[in-house]
């Protein structure tokens, strides 16, 4: 299978501050690869520099076929191939459910007001939350939030979708949910980087597993690499980093 | 000269009244239209834009309103422009309003946090799309208060329009005064009137602000 994300040597800093120190992956279509690492690993700012959240110094960076390392990329066409979903859900508080989620297919994909609802009630459907269609954002759920941002990440029909830790701003009792809803996705054959604190779902649900730590790829491997680490670093990390 | 105040002075203060309501709206609509663009230019990407933009609101928040009207009616005069007073106090407040409005509407804009422009630029809404879209009905809400606040400065910035022979509130109560010569009567009506004018607009920004506060609590 051909890699629709390629990263080879991405160096990037924050002022003095280098956050990427050489970092290099490639990820498969229908893979889903998990991100772990402490905070300050570089996890996050990988994962932004994939859809040019965040812009890299040095090395080659392609996406679906975009070259992002090239100023002149595309950065619409290619957020149309990127779906992210981040941990402060970032809904739109001022719109309904519908609203959030056919927002975008309306205004980028040019798609008709009388198709809107038919496409907002089909993504939710994915996340389990048709009900939901009128009500705003603050008569949510955490939870419920949360599998929204996905259901409009979805609405665009992304190639690739990035999740930025979604469940740590959540209570326990409703992180099952939404990773449920990730679990069905990837099961759907969707290509997900999933940058998470939750070993349990890294280790069932991806195809393979990066450990960064201090700015690099650290170590790397199959979900059970999880009960077998290789460096001292990834088994300090699960006993005691999180 | 002398005499009683009449029902005709009172009439004529209330047209100058009118005038000054007229100019109020005139001023702040165009102030309002001006300050859209200083806001779009102070929150721009263009470095130049921001940079044209804080010197223009520096420049005339540092001047005072009176000297603004100055230049614009006797110094455009000198130079062959000659506005009539109502344009020129008009134009005048257009300038003052458009930079406090603009740095009052920037501030707004700002207010949103930046997240909402991420998700946006996520989707891959363009710059306008989501300010259009996402940002401005999120700035309204909170600029409504600061905004009808800023109405009630405008309102009484029209009397100094009274300098440049616009008969307005101020320059009508002037002109009754200098027939009457009952400064104390013919001022404080002018003063009640314009009390009339700008306490219900005062009254609607706090009910405004309280409604939005309400509001931010409810969806905490």
């Amino acid at each position: 299978m051909s890699a629709v994300v390629k990263l080879h040597d991405i160096h990037k800093s924050f002022g003095s501050v280098e956050v990427l120190k050489g970092v290099s992956f490639e990820i498969a279509k229908g893979e889903v690869v998990a991100i772990i690492g402490r905070s300050g690993s570089g996890k996050s700012t990988a994962l932004r520099c994939i859809n040019r959240l965040e812009t890299i110094q040095s090395g080659t960076l392609e996406v679906c076929g975009h070259r992002i390392d090239n100023e002149a990329v595309d950065l619409r066409a290619l957020r149309q191939d990127v779906g992210m979903v981040f941990q402060s859900y970032n809904l739109f508080p001022h719109l309904t459910v519908e609203e959030n989620i056919t927002l975008a297919p309306r205004r980028v994909k040019k798609l008709a007001n009388r198709d809107a609802r038919a496409l907002a009630l089909e993504s939710l459907q994915r996340v389990g939350l048709a009900e939901k269609i009128d009500a705003y954002p603050e008569q949510l759920s955490g939870g419920q939030q949360q599998r929204v941002a996905i259901a409009r990440s979805l609405a665009m029909q992304p190639k690739v979708m990035l999740f930025d830790e979604v469940t740590s701003a959540l209570d326990p009792q409703l992180t099952g949910e939404v990773l449920r809803v990730m679990e069905t996705l990837a099961r759907g054959g969707m290509t997900m980087v999933v940058v998470t604190h939750e070993m349990a779902f890294a280790r069932r649900v991806a195809n393979r597993v990066i450990f960064m730590h201090q700015g690099k790829v650290w170590e790397t491997g199959p979900g059970d690499m999880l009960a077998d680490p290789k460096t001292p670093e990834l088994r300090d990390f699960i006993s005691n980093g999180l | 000269m002398g005499g009683s105040f009449t029902v005709n002075h009172l009439i004529y203060l209330l047209q100058g009244m009118m005038w000054t309501v007229v100019l109020s709206a005139l001023a702040f609509a165009l102030g309002g239209v001006a300050g859209f663009g200083v806001m779009l230019m102070r929150t721009a990407r263009t470095r130049l834009l921001r940079q044209i933009s804080f010197v223009y609101v520096q420049l005339i928040q540092g001047t005072p309103l009176l000297i603004v009207l100055f230049v614009v009616y006797f110094g455009l005069g000198v130079v062959g422009i000659e506005l009539p007073p109502l344009l020129a106090a008009g134009v005048s407040l257009m300038v003052y309003s458009s930079a406090f409005l603009g740095e009052i509407w920037r501030g707004c804009v700002e207010a949103v946090p930046r997240t909402q422009w991420e998700a946006s630029e996520c989707l891959a809404l363009t710059r306008w799309q989501t300010l259009v879209d996402v940002i401005l009905p999120q700035a309204a809400r909170i600029a409504t208060p600061p905004t009808v606040g800023f109405l009630v400065q405008v309102m009484k910035s029209t009397s100094l329009a009274s300098v440049v022979g616009f008969v307005e509130l101020t320059r009508a109560a002037q002109v009754v005064n200098n027939s009457l010569f009952t400064p104390f009567l013919v001022f404080g009506i002018a003063g009640v009137l314009y009390f009339a004018l700008c306490y219900p607009l005062s009254r609607w920004s706090r009910s405004l602000e309280r409604k939005l506060n309400v509001g931010r609590r409810q969806a905490a």
